[in-house]
């Protein structure tokens, strides 16, 4: 089974929503992530059949489904807002896309509700409506009601969003496991590079209603090919630092240091630079330093954001490990090993000298 | 709505019995008050009750400050002029037969006695009871169904909502004279045409269904609006994902509205509802435009008896208990209506 965008363009109102999207979807999951206007909801209505595109194809099993309305189209979605028929239980709502489908054998219907409602954790949930239920139990029914049906196509558009993060975390499992041995194409979108990366499965990069890059996320995270895929994959938010290339060594804010690996065309470069890479301890005898004055100290328990001020009025901020407390306005050195910037050019492709890969995924 | 309506009743009836109309509203805004406040701060009851004590004995540690009250005050004394002292002045009257104002004798509650057995009253609810029910039959779903049908976007939208609260723009008493000319006979475009197109002899002036008739599509093609436009505001408030998952799951039109657009638009029905009731329960300015309440008293409904008692016949006493009682009865079926609409669908 296999979904493909063809050239897909989506212009509304004289403004472009989408451009150039081409994509061959696979059978089973595949991770669409994006910042916030990136054209994700857009994408997925098109795949789904809910918004024509203003030129270009939809294909699904090699047949041209572009003109074939949602009504007679196999697709389901999941919405970010929990979308349940209030005036039906929880069981109705399960039920009601199985009732609506003429080839589901009538007999199957409860057998069915009940077994994906177990899998959902809702099996005990059915009698209510979906007021009484809370948001994760919604968005639960939600999901159920989905993934009752076995349909060619199915898109979940940012489902954990609007959950809480304990929620969150305990449904992204669910779905994972889920999500397996799913026997169509599940198209999962999110803004959230965390969940893109716990899901691991292949991933497309949307920014800006472009295609920013297809491949496996974690090799995308590591390698970022461009700037755009790795502020998108960077949760906290990638510093960005100007340099200036030449000679084989990049001068940034007063330090200079070589580059690793092949020469970089002499010019002006963007380096990034991950929150947890700087340190205010050095680490080792090739750390690049910047003097630096505390602003603000941001503590979440786990983790200590220092936000530091370079010279030249650029920011920096360090993700530091536990509850660390700081005096805004006392002087500190942030130190940066080189070997883990990332560097692009103007344009915002990485350079080809990237550094070796470095060892954990998660920051 | 309300107070401007019966303020406008009021107009009608003039002289110094048109109080007792204008208690009404009054009285009317209070309850809301009332409601409201309690709402609110359920501790302290908005203008139901004057500051007379201390709310709760010094028994808790918690600081208390009681000038809060002070706040309440501007709405004890403007409800207290406005609908308590005019109230007031008709149970005054209500309980009282009144000669001259030098000549009065108490008379208890013998005018609640005589209006409650009177035969005329009797009739004269029953009608205005009936008037509402077909006006709530026909309105409601009327109105729903245009809301449905009215467009989501694009240009369509101010056009249809201009076009829908036409009728409502237009004064009560000009609405009268519209239909009165509108269904007449000889000269009414709508009157002729039953009469000589259709083929169906047609005279609200002489025939009672036909002036019962004419007075409720007149209060159709006023009222209906009002509902579409509640009905289409709570449609619009429907996320459009969920038209879309009903696309997907591929329900029918039908089923979308039972499942999805009915149940969303409960709050604003009730409220439709209840205002429909109250405004309809009390119709005066236009029967009266149209047929004065007759031919006979076919189109006679509570406030046009009344009217005819407290200004016509000038009997102020039966005038006040019957606005009393014609009081109570406005607030009680609507507390009924708003308790069973709340509760019923949870």
């Amino acid at each position: 089974m296999t979904l493909i965008l063809d050239g897909v363009r989506v212009r509304q109102r004289g403004e472009t929503w989408l451009e150039d999207i081409d994509l061959e979807l696979p059978n089973g999951m595949t991770t669409l992530i994006g910042p916030l206007a990136a054209g994700k909801t857009t994408l997925m209505r098109v795949a789904a059949g809910l918004l024509p595109p203003t030129s270009g194809r939809v294909v699904v099993n090699g047949r041209d489904v572009t003109s074939i309305s949602v009504r007679k189209r196999s697709v389901a979605f999941v919405y970010q807002q929990f979308i349940n028929y209030p005036s039906l239980s929880v069981y109705e709502n399960i039920a009601s896309p199985l009732r609506l489908d003429p080839s589901f054998p009538r007999r199957e219907i409860d057998r069915r509700v009940h077994e994906i409602a177990e899998i959902m954790g809702i099996g005990d949930l059915l009698d209510r409506r979906p007021e009484e239920l809370s948001g994760g139990q919604q968005q639960r029914t939600a999901i159920a009601r989905a993934l009752a049906r076995p349909v060619d196509v199915l898109l979940l558009d940012e489902p954990l969003a609007n959950l809480d993060y304990k929620l969150r975390e305990q449904l992204r499992a669910d779905l994972k496991d889920m999500f397996g041995g799913s026997a169509g194409v599940v198209l999962y979108s999110t803004a959230d590079p965390a969940e893109a990366l716990g899901f691991a499965a292949p991933t497309v990069v949307l920014g800006e209603g472009r295609i920013q890059h297809v491949g496996d996320v974690a090799e995308m995270y590591d390698r970022p090919p461009t700037l755009a895929v790795a502020a998108t994959l960077s949760d906290p938010p990638l510093n960005l630092l100007p340099g200036l290339a030449h000679d084989g060594r990049i001068d940034c804010l007063g330090v200079s240091f070589p580059v690793p690996g092949e020469r970089p065309p002499a010019g002006r470069v963007v380096l990034g630079v991950r929150p947890h890479q700087v340190t205010i301890e050095r680490t080792g005898p090739g750390d690049l330093e910047f003097p630096a004055e505390i602003r603000l100290a941001e503590v979440t328990g786990s983790a200590t954001f220092l936000h530091l001020l370079l010279p030249g009025s650029r920011h920096l901020v360090a993700q530091l490990e536990g509850t660390r407390l700081f005096t805004p306005g006392e002087p500190a050195t942030a130190y940066v090993d080189p070997g883990r910037v990332l560097i692009f050019d103007e344009a915002g492709v990485s350079l080809p000298a990237r550094p070796a890969a470095e060892a954990d995924l998660h920051g | 709505m309300t107070g401007e309506r019966l303020n406008d009743v009021s107009g009608d009836v003039s002289g110094d019995v048109s109080s007792d109309v204008s208690d009404v509203s009054g009285e009317v805004s209070t309850a809301g008050a009332t409601v409201a406040g309690d709402r609110v701060e359920p501790e302290a009851p908005v203008g139901a009750a004057v500051p007379r004590d201390e709310p709760g004995g010094q028994v808790d540690t918690k600081p208390r400050n009681n000038r809060a009250w002070f706040l309440v005050l501007p709405v004890v004394v403007s409800v207290a002029f406005t609908a308590v002292i005019p109230l007031m002045t008709v149970v005054n009257f209500s309980v009282q037969d009144i000669f001259s104002p030098t000549d009065r004798i108490f008379v208890g509650l013998d005018w609640f006695r005589a209006v409650t057995r009177d035969p005329e009253v009797h009739a004269a609810f029953v009608r205005t009871l009936l008037f509402s029910a077909q006006v709530l039959l026909l309105e409601i779903p009327l109105g729903v169904a245009i809301a449905v049908a009215m467009p989501r976007r694009g240009l369509g939208v101010p056009v249809a909502l201009v076009l829908v609260a036409l009728p409502l723009l237009i004064p009560w008493n000009v609405v009268g004279t519209i239909w009165q000319i509108f269904a007449r006979g000889d000269i009414g475009l709508g009157g002729w045409t039953v009469n000589n197109v259709l083929g169906v002899n047609f005279n609200y002036t002489l025939d009672s269904t036909d002036a019962w008739i004419t007075v409720l599509i007149m209060d159709v093609w006023h009222w209906t609006p009002l509902v579409a436009l509640l009905a289409y505001a709570g449609l619009r408030s429907i996320p459009e994902p969920y038209f879309q998952a009903a696309q997907i799951d591929a329900a029918s039109g039908w089923a979308t509205f039972r499942h999805i657009q009915l149940p969303r638009l409960r709050g604003v029905l009730t409220i439709a509802i209840l205002l429909r009731f109250m405004d309809s329960f009390m119709i005066y300015t236009e029967p009266f435009v149209v047929t004065g309440g007759g031919p006979g008293n076919a189109t006679s409904f509570l406030s046009i008896l009344l009217s005819k008692i407290a200004v016509g016949q000038f009997d102020l006493g039966p005038a006040g208990a019957f606005s009393l009682l014609y009081f109570l009865t406005v607030q009680i079926v609507s507390y009924v209506f708003f308790t069973v609409l709340t509760r019923t669908g949870r």
